[in-house]
């Protein structure tokens, strides 16, 4: 089956969506909080919050190093800014403003990026993040969290502005993604949450790549009684070191997935804490050290070996290293 | 329009600075004196004339704000803190020292007095705008002051920062260029030029006032000439000489990063000495 099919049947809607209505409850909330966007308002849907509270929204323009350095500014008097445009941009070409205005100078400030992963699909290499969790998690006093679905955006987006006092990197896609958790779900920064249970192998999966993780669960299952926990780590970092460590311990091996550079990326965050911790036979899904290029979303996880099939294939490779 | 004893007053501050400055780069034996040397007249008018602030309060909501955007001069502004009282001014002997409130780039979570922690060049501007549009949101007058050096003009962000400036009539926002002529590799014409710089500002829709950046009446009367622009940020052109107050300093491009050794420091605060003759160097 293709993933396009399979995607048919299920209920999608984009994380931004969840986002940009957080951003306009938390406006409502509270008045020191502003948005700044990089003229891609539209897009990043913070022109529903510019709708709402033009006085406290900032077109920046085209100037992504200025934005995120008066963001800072706003955050030394007090404010809370979001300041949001492409991960792509965001965190790559503002990388030294994040580091060294930011986050040495322990700014309270939000940077939602936008358009993360592959799944961007048709604009081709230059406008798909693949590398700014590796850049943003390598970072100290930063936050990172990569929802896996609008309901978790909308909470991580609450309490990124409500919890955490400091810098936060917020990844979100344009794609519609399934809907995985419910309004009732417990989100805590920096807890993980354990989507479906196993002892098997663990399956370890941060955005889009939760519900494959999940999809692949079932499957092994069904197919090959082959039993899988699948844990969601929505918060990079700080990591999750103790759920990590339990999968590990339970499971005696570990699967990645992640819609990100492999190299020191989500996947390597795990292998981090598992080497260090409870070494045991892990297999890493995510893209393998090449840039995206243009296609459909769906078409694109195929090509680049990041489908529910590739993890269960990673999976029986695993589970094949544990028992070796 | 300014007393005779008080621009004295403020030309002895400058020198008991300049004096502080050099004894506390020996100490450190590295930092940056040229350019520490040539923004001395610019923050004693700020910290001693100009700017709204409560050393005993360094969190007063009613201070105007001052941020070293070239924070290799932090030297000078570390004098001019400890000279208004934020901290001992025998600290400034932990210049770059392992464990000093006084790091070799000022870190404001460190040190009283600092606002933003700077170093890495072009940034500055930038943050001194989001600080001018928050307290715009807020209704309040304080004013936001930025130190930006004529090599770190050269940092495209600069630019951005000047458009948002403009854009947003950010009218609280002062920028003073240290208009020394020198940089880490030579004259700034000759590594990547920015002349006509009056011209460039003005483009960029900006209240623009030129001063003589060594002359303390001519620093304060810039200052107060800007503090009454309204609807446009203002720029303070300030034309100094890199190396300011030391002979041998004076213009020199090697002086950027270099720091004088005991018998340099001895030659330059005798020449202070001629000029100010109640500078008393530290025992």
């Amino acid at each position: 089956m293709l993933m396009a099919e399979k995607m048919k049947d299920k209920k999608l809607e984009a994380t931004r969506f969840g986002f940009a209505k957080a951003l306009v409850e938390l406006g409502k909330e509270d008045p020191n909080v502003v948005v700044m966007d990089a003229d891609l308002a539209k897009s990043t849907l913070t022109k529903n919050f510019a709708d709402v509270y033009p006085e406290r929204f900032f077109d920046m323009g085209i100037a992504e190093q200025d934005m995120l350095s008066t963001a800072a500014g706003f955050a030394k008097m007090g404010k809370i800014p979001f300041a949001c445009t492409y991960g792509v941009f965001v965190a790559g070409r503002a990388w030294d403003q994040i580091r060294t205005t930011i986050c040495y100078g322990e700014f309270n400030v939000k940077i939602g990026g936008m358009h993360g992963g592959i799944s961007v699909g048709p604009d081709g290499a230059t406008h798909q993040a693949l590398e700014e969790l590796a850049l943003m998690r390598v970072l100290p006093n930063m936050t990172v969290i990569v929802p896996c679905d609008t309901k978790e955006a909308y909470k991580a987006t609450m309490a990124s502005a409500k919890e955490i006092k400091g810098p936060v990197y917020l990844r979100f896609g344009r794609e519609g993604v399934p809907i995985l958790t419910t309004d009732e779900d417990p989100f805590v920064v920096g807890k993980a949450n354990v989507m479906r249970e196993g002892s098997d192998c663990a399956i370890i999966a941060c955005g889009f790549m939760v519900g494959e993780a999940l999809d692949a669960a079932k499957e092994l299952e069904e197919e090959e009684g082959i039993k899988c926990r699948v844990v969601n780590i929505h918060t990079i970092k700080p990591i999750d070191k103790e759920a990590i460590i339990a999968a590990a311990k339970d499971c005696g091996c570990v699967v990645t997935a992640e819609e990100h550079q492999l190299a020191a990326g989500f996947g390597s965050a795990v292998a981090e804490v598992v080497c260090q911790n409870q070494p045991v036979p892990m297999k890493m899904v995510g893209i393998s050290d090449r840039f995206g290029e243009s296609g459909e979303p769906w078409e694109l996880f195929e090509a680049f070996h990041i489908t529910w099939k590739d993890i269960k294939k990673a999976v029986k490779e695993a589970v094949a290293m544990k028992k070796a | 329009m300014y007393s005779k004893a008080f621009v004295e007053a403020l030309e002895q501050k400058s020198c008991d600075i300049r004096g502080d400055i050099l004894m506390m780069l020996k100490e450190a034996k590295s930092g940056h004196s040229g350019g520490s040397l040539s923004s001395v007249e610019i923050l004693t008018a700020l910290y001693f004339y100009k700017m709204k602030h409560n050393p005993m309060n360094p969190d007063w909501d009613g201070r105007d704000y001052f941020i070293l955007s070239k924070g290799h001069v932090c030297p000078a502004l570390y004098t001019a803190l400890a000279h208004s009282g934020y901290f001992p001014r025998e600290e400034l002997k932990t210049l770059r020292k392992f464990g000093s409130r006084l790091q070799g780039h000022p870190h404001w979570l460190k040190l009283p007095g600092l606002e933003t922690s700077s170093g890495s060049l072009g940034q500055g501007l930038s943050v001194a705008n989001g600080m001018a549009l928050a307290l715009k949101l807020d209704k309040k007058p304080n004013r936001v002051y930025c130190l930006l050096g004529d090599g770190e003009l050269q940092e495209g962000q600069i630019w951005e920062a000047a458009m948002t400036s403009a854009h947003y009539g950010l009218d609280n926002v002062c920028a003073i260029v240290d208009y020394n002529n020198l940089e880490i590799d030579g004259y700034v014409e000759e590594v990547m030029g920015i002349h006509p710089l009056v011209e460039k500002w003005l483009s960029f829709n900006w209240h623009v006032h030129e001063c003589d950046g060594n002359d303390i009446t001519s620093v304060i009367r810039a200052l107060d000439h800007a503090s009454q622009m309204k609807r446009k940020p203002s720029v303070i052109i300030a034309h100094t000489t890199k190396g300011k107050g030391v002979s041998f300093m004076e213009d020199v491009d090697l002086w950027h990063g270099k720091t004088p050794s005991p018998e340099q420091l001895e030659q330059a605060l005798s020449q202070l000495d001629g000029a100010c003759s109640v500078f008393k160097p530290w025992n």
